[in-house]
């Protein structure tokens, strides 16, 4: 039987959740793997608009911003359920992904990622000085999913720990099942196709500027998704989700990985998440390290790592 | 079919189980801020712990026991403080965190610590943090509200009370711009004027001229940390204003005076702590001892000025240190209890009193009210 690019990257997704952790030794490692899956569920959505529409956004932490306060807000003011919160944040960042891209995107060149950065900043300020709202600086407490009390009432005890190994194992693989999807479909030719040259997408017919709207609301509520699961699983969120460094660590994990590609940008989560708790014995060195490796991929593998390492892989054995 | 995570779990307890009967040493977990926004507060912090770990080790440790230090740079991220603590306690196996050196890092270690049932002293400054008091959470810096309470006793005692505020937005200016609004009806003080600033502003004239403009303000407060406080000074300066002007205890360091210039600092009071002053204090002062000990071992290993937020740090050591001695064992739920149980702990803060209602146990009198004269401090009588 032959198993499509797509089942590939699915399988050893889920073949890796299932079997890691047993070679887990603490439960500091569920903690660390789950960080892995929901930036990894945030950088897929980047794949989605750098890597199929070549579009670059540098404010997607204001989405993951809107996303995690939504969980911390909407249960306090509206009442709302936390896990209806998500559900929430990401109707409101892919409204407010609709408001702020429709007017850019009919824009060529480097007008998005100019006026996304401003949008992340304005979030970022927003969560800032709304001290009223959302405690400043210092942040704000996020209610309890209930979920695990829930299973536990019902026989399926879990550690903090395995739960949301669970919780995020099975978001990163819907997101990562739904993004495959869309590469094949027509909305993800269409946007292949702009990638390659919007005039050559605008002459067969595509609607460049309704396309590129479409993948900016996707990976916004992907960033969104990703920010509310941090906002759960910590307890409590700070304006630092939103913030610009945030934004350029997702563009960062998607080009060292490899944002061409669904696996590529899972993969460089995974190294961009592991690599500094593996640094930190190197205490100030650490941040040196990591520039040091940075730079090398981007030298010698250009189009990511993944996709690098493939090829020098096929290389080797032509 | 057996639930995979039991058997790990399983595993995981048997692990634990064999490090604990091998336990030589004590092991310490912190979680400090060394690098990013907050770095100026985290880097003395990480020094000191470093140098009384290495100090206590060279004099054989607590009962015969050596203490092992795991210590990480957070960055001041929240994330990352929650998963180094996460590591302190799952992976290291400590039995006490200090650390959290900014307020949101605190608050990311604090589920952690409760949950684990881990003893954590926090070095960071807003209230919050111990009110209401949590079990396993402590902390060693003033509180704002007790730093506003100094400032507003200082007024009271010139025979002042309308006051004009002009506050940093940053998460300490904030928080202290609260306390301070909060406590002011009771110390009599009438507040004619509540300005803001944000942290990267560059010019406060604006402000300045605001509260200046309003009827009988006779005396200013600025709730704020990092470059802000010292340019309000340059400002102030500038409009040659005369009305006391209080900075805060964030500032309270030498690298203000230097940033706000000798100058134009003159004349600014702070409420600070001994060891700001510890050359300054009475020979019979009971800080005198600790505060010149400190200063010494600091400044002599790494020749840099002892700062207030190293000193937080010697004061969370030394209240682990003293509950660690007076502890049935050391397991971390007998360490929490001992440490609740801190009693007239001299430490550079004050000298610290601890109970199940107060997890910060200083008063008033650990603030001193310095006054800058001359480009140096002097203690105001």
């Amino acid at each position: 039987m032959r198993i499509s690019p797509k089942m590939a990257t699915l399988l050893t997704l889920s073949v890796i959740m299932l079997i890691a952790p047993f070679f887990f030794p603490s439960a500091y490692y569920f903690r660390i793997a789950s960080l892995v899956y929901v930036n990894a569920l945030a950088v897929v959505g980047v794949v989605i608009l750098t890597g199929y529409a070549g579009q670059i956004s540098l404010g997607h932490a204001g989405f993951a911003g809107i996303g995690g306060y939504a969980c911390a807000l909407a249960p306090v003011y509206l009442g709302l359920h936390p896990a209806a919160s998500v559900v929430f944040g990401a109707l409101a960042s892919g409204v407010m992904a609709w408001i702020v891209g429709r007017p850019i995107l009919r824009l060529k060149g480097y007008y998005l990622a100019v006026a996304s950065l401003g949008f992340g900043i304005l979030v970022s300020m927003v969560l800032t000085n709304e001290i009223a709202v959302t405690g400043g600086p210092d942040g704000m407490k996020v209610a309890d999913l209930g979920l695990r009390s829930w299973l536990s009432e019902r026989g399926l005890s879990l550690t903090n720990g395995q739960f949301w190994y669970t919780i995020t194992a099975l978001l990163l693989l819907a997101g990562a099942w739904l993004a495959l999807n869309l590469e094949n479909s027509a909305t993800g030719r269409a946007l292949r196709a702009l990638h390659g040259s919007e005039t050559a997408a605008g002459t067969v017919g595509i609607d460049v500027a309704s396309a590129k709207l479409t993948a900016f609301i996707i990976s916004a509520v992907y960033a969104s998704v990703s920010g509310s699961l941090i906002a759960l699983m910590n307890r409590m969120i700070t304006p630092d989700i939103a913030g610009y460094m945030h934004s350029i660590e997702m563009v960062t994990m998607a080009v060292l990985g490899g944002s061409a590609s669904v696996a590529g940008g899972v993969f460089g989560a995974a190294i961009l998440t592991l690599l500094p708790q593996a640094l930190t014995s190197f205490d100030q060195y650490e941040q040196v390290t990591l520039g040091l490796i940075m730079m090398l991929v981007m030298i010698f593998l250009r189009q990511g790592l993944l996709p690098g390492l493939a090829s020098l892989l096929k290389g080797r054995g032509a | 079919m057996s639930n995979p995570f039991k058997t790990l779990a399983l595993a995981g307890v048997a692990t634990l189980a064999l490090s604990a009967s091998a336990l030589a040493e004590i092991k310490l977990g912190a979680t400090i801020s060394e690098t990013g926004p907050a770095s100026f507060l985290g880097d003395p912090e990480a020094k000191t712990l470093k140098l009384l770990v290495e100090k206590i080790n060279a004099a054989g440790g607590i009962k015969g026991e050596k203490i092992k230090l795991f210590l990480y740079d957070d960055g001041g991220d929240p994330n990352k403080a929650r998963t180094f603590a996460t590591r302190l306690v799952e992976e290291d196996g400590v039995v006490a965190i200090i650390g959290g050196t900014t307020t949101g890092t605190t608050m990311a270690v604090m589920p952690v610590a409760g949950e684990n049932k881990i003893p954590f002293i926090s070095l960071a400054g807003a209230i919050e943090i111990i009110d209401p008091v949590q079990p396993f959470v402590f902390k060693t810096p003033h509180t704002d509200k007790m730093a506003c309470e100094k400032i507003f006793e200082d007024i009271k005692k010139r025979g002042l009370s309308k006051v004009g505020m002009l506050s940093g937005t940053d998460g300490f200016g904030a928080s202290m711009r609260k306390q301070c609004l909060a406590v002011a009806p009771a110390w009599g003080m009438t507040i004619v004027a509540d300005e803001t600033y944000g942290p990267k502003d560059t010019d406060m004239t604006p402000q300045l001229t605001t509260i200046r403009g309003k009827e009988g303000v006779q005396a200013i407060v600025t709730p704020g940390f990092g470059q802000g406080p010292a340019i309000v000074t340059r400002n102030y300066n500038q409009l040659s204003m005369t009305i006391p002007l209080y900075q805060s205890h964030g500032v309270a360091s030498n690298s203000f005076i230097q940033l706000a210039g000798a100058k134009e600092s003159e004349g600014v009071r702070i409420p600070g702590t001994a060891l700001l002053v510890a050359d300054l204090l009475a020979a019979d002062d009971p800080q005198k001892k600790v505060v010149t000990e400190y200063k010494a071992l600091f400044e002599g290993a790494t020749k840099t000025p002892v700062s207030t937020f190293g000193g937080y740090a010697h004061d969370a050591f030394a209240i682990f240190v003293d509950a660690a001695k007076r502890s049935k064992s050391f397991k971390a739920v007998d360490l929490r209890d001992a440490i609740e149980g801190t009693s007239k702990l001299v430490g550079t803060t004050g000298t610290v009193t601890m109970s199940a209602k107060d997890h910060i146990g200083l008063d008033l009198s650990s603030f001193r009210m310095l006054e800058i004269r001359n480009g140096g401090w002097t203690l105001v009588k």
